[in-house]
């Protein structure tokens, strides 16, 4: 056990912080900046807007799936985790879900951070090893002819699911929809639900 | 409280993190070992790939010491990360942030700590990090 286990880690972040302060290493403005950011303004209505559009734009929706960094862009989504990004198209045969077995690599810029279910290393380890049964437990049921495909985020590669559009949507705007996507939707353990 | 909020969607599916099921942070000095780490990587101190290897033997050695499962904190494994790569790289030594973490443990009450400390060196800290 290192003393990073023992000792209060609000306590030793500060200690932390303070010192590479004091050494010009870090400044306080840009790590508040980061933190507002991330509490604030990136999060799943970035990745709502990806989804409504392409569920509209059918030039857009072929954009997004030749080249998901480029498409996302266009909407002003990037940053730090979005640089390579691939989306992944669910349809009556196939359902995607993500997973990151290593640590938590997750797209921040049309996600945000990732939520805690995601970084458990139960949900780690089972979405590979039963992803059905995972799914299951999000209330998932699919059909045994839907194939399953898990993608491992622990490469350069951070993918959003671009769910399948439910029906009983067609007379709804592009807002409206983007208000019916979930993050667990663009993870891929859950469907969007119709309205 | 003010009324010129930007126009996110607050409490619906698609609302910001924070109020998308959970905190983003679940206490403060998750965000700030968070923002730390990322504002070294934006003005180039710390590699994120450098970082990340790190974070993955932090996140592996807590799964192989509580192969049951339990009580996994994320922002644990990444502040200890974020040590071992400035520790290997000469940038903060471990002996350095254990001098300033006991001195920060030190500070008189109403700081941190509901309790009063003792102003002198050479006091034994270990009854003071009972929390946390």
């Amino acid at each position: 056990m290192s003393d990073a286990d023992v000792i209060d880690p609000a306590l030793r972040e500060e200690a932390l912080e303070s010192l590479l302060i004091e050494r010009g290493l870090a400044d306080t403005a840009t790590i508040e900046t980061f933190i507002r950011t991330y509490e604030t303004a990136v999060g799943p209505m970035n990745g709502a807007k990806v989804v409504a559009k392409a569920w509209t734009d059918p030039d857009y929706k072929r954009r997004l799936l030749a080249d998901g960094t480029a498409a996302i862009a266009e909407l002003g989504f990037k940053g730090p985790q979005g640089e390579h990004m691939v989306v992944l198209e669910n349809t009556p045969a196939v359902h995607h879900v993500v997973v990151c077995t290593l640590c938590s690599c997750y797209p921040w810029p049309v996600l945000g951070l990732p939520p805690s279910w995601y970084k458990d290393p139960a949900y780690r380890s089972r979405v590979v090893r039963e992803p059905r049964a995972v799914l299951a437990e999000w209330g998932t049921e699919l059909a045994p002819e839907v194939e399953v495909r898990v993608h491992d985020s622990s490469s350069e590669v951070r993918y959003l699911v671009l769910p399948q559009r439910p029906s009983g949507t067609e007379s709804m705007s592009e807002e409206e929809l983007a208000a019916l996507v979930t993050r667990d939707a663009m993870v891929g353990v859950t469907e969007v639900a119709a309205p | 409280m003010t009324s010129s909020a930007p126009a996110l969607d607050v409490d619906g599916p698609a609302a910001p993190p924070r109020s998308n099921g959970e905190l983003v942070f679940a206490e403060p000095w998750e965000g700030r070992a968070f923002g730390l780490a990322m504002a070294m990587v934006d003005r180039g101190v710390l590699d994120y790939e450098a970082f990340r290897a790190r974070l993955i033997a932090r996140i592996s050695a807590w799964e192989r010491a509580n192969p049951r499962g339990g009580d996994f904190r994320y922002y644990r494994c990444w502040l200890a990360a974020l040590e071992d790569e400035l520790a290997d790289r000469g940038l903060v030594a471990r002996g350095d942030l254990a001098v300033r973490s006991a001195a920060l443990a030190s500070r008189p009450a109403g700081h941190d700590h509901g309790h009063e400390h003792d102003h002198g060196h050479g006091h034994d800290h270990d009854n003071g990090h009972g929390h946390g």
